[in-house]
């Protein structure tokens, strides 16, 4: 199975480079944008064949090293 | 004072860190690689500055789950002593010995200057031969520097003293320009509750003899000497 996991940062965690995007998207006249937030995206190829077990393992895997909870939440997708 | 330095792959300050404990302590450091499974009885274990494992994922997050940190972590469970410095800072924080996360500076530059910080808890096992608010002089070198808690864990912090060091300017005064990576609070170090494991963002074993334009890191070492007799 596929699991796609997007791990943004949670609301109230300033985020500079997101501002800086936001800046260089005005700076080539991309009128409109009213806030970037950035994050990560990490696609894992499990062995695992039962979708249910598949999201524990990679909430598993959030929870412990793939995002820093203190600082970010993370989504699963299960294909 | 028997010590440990915990080496990993891209760690660049533990050499620093090696030199600064052999000529304060009079000892040799022992060297731990990161996939040692087994570690010496020490006094304190130091981890030093770099960016380990390239910084991937996140700064301090690969190095967090190393072999070694499993016996780091056992030790500064029986109360051992625990230093955690720059790169080292981030470890800890990744590894949940000490709260909150270092996040990339707000100037979005890599910072490499020489800041001022006020002491703000001189009743520490590292800060006990610098008096209290004390203004010192240290190197920083940083990326992600940018201390975040939540208001709750904040709070706790400050309440409980343990935010040891503050960015300030050269009166004393903790300003937003002396902030210079952002850091909620001015926040440059804290100490755990237990007061045995202490992270902080600037280099003190860079500033050890005169050679090196400063001698302010000095007192930092000779603090553990000092709460270890």
């Amino acid at each position: 199975m596929k699991a796609r996991v997007h791990i943004t940062l949670k609301n109230g965690v300033l985020d500079p480079q997101g501002k800086a995007i936001q800046h260089a998207l005005s700076a080539l006249d991309f009128g409109g944008v009213e806030d970037v937030r950035q994050g990560k995206y990490i696609e894992l190829d499990l062995t695992e064949t039962d979708a249910q077990k598949a999201r524990a393992s990679v909430e598993e895997m959030c929870k412990k090293l793939l995002a820093n909870t203190v600082i970010e939440n993370y989504a699963i997708d299960i294909e | 004072m028997k010590s440990a330095v915990v080496v990993f792959p891209a760690s660049n300050c533990d050499r620093d860190m090696i030199v600064a404990l052999e000529k304060i302590t009079g000892q040799k450091p022992h060297i731990i690689w990161h996939q040692d499974t087994e570690i010496p009885d020490v006094d304190l274990i130091a981890l030093p500055g770099g960016f380990s494992f390239g910084d991937y994922l996140r700064c301090g997050a690969m190095a967090a789950s190393a072999p070694a940190l499993k016996e780091v972590i056992r030790h500064a469970d029986r109360g051992g002593n625990l230093i955690g410095v720059c790169n080292g800072f981030q470890v800890l924080t990744e590894t949940g010995l000490l709260p909150g996360a270092l996040m990339r500076n707000k100037s979005l530059k890599f910072i490499c200057q020489d800041v001022t910080l006020k002491v703000e808890n001189a009743d520490t096992k590292f800060t006990n031969a610098y008096t209290q608010d004390q203004l010192i002089r240290i190197p920083v070198a940083h990326h992600d520097g940018n201390y975040f808690a939540d208001d709750e864990k904040l709070k706790e912090l400050e309440d409980e003293g343990r935010v040891v060091f503050r960015y300030v300017d050269k009166n004393g005064n903790a300003t937003e320009d002396a902030n210079i990576n952002g850091s909620q609070n001015n926040i440059a170090g804290i100490i755990n509750r237990r007061k045995n494991i202490l992270g902080m963002m600037p280099h003190p074993e860079r500033l050890i003899e005169a050679p090196q334009g400063g001698t302010d890191g000095r007192a930092f070492f000779e603090s553990i000497i000092n709460a270890l007799n």
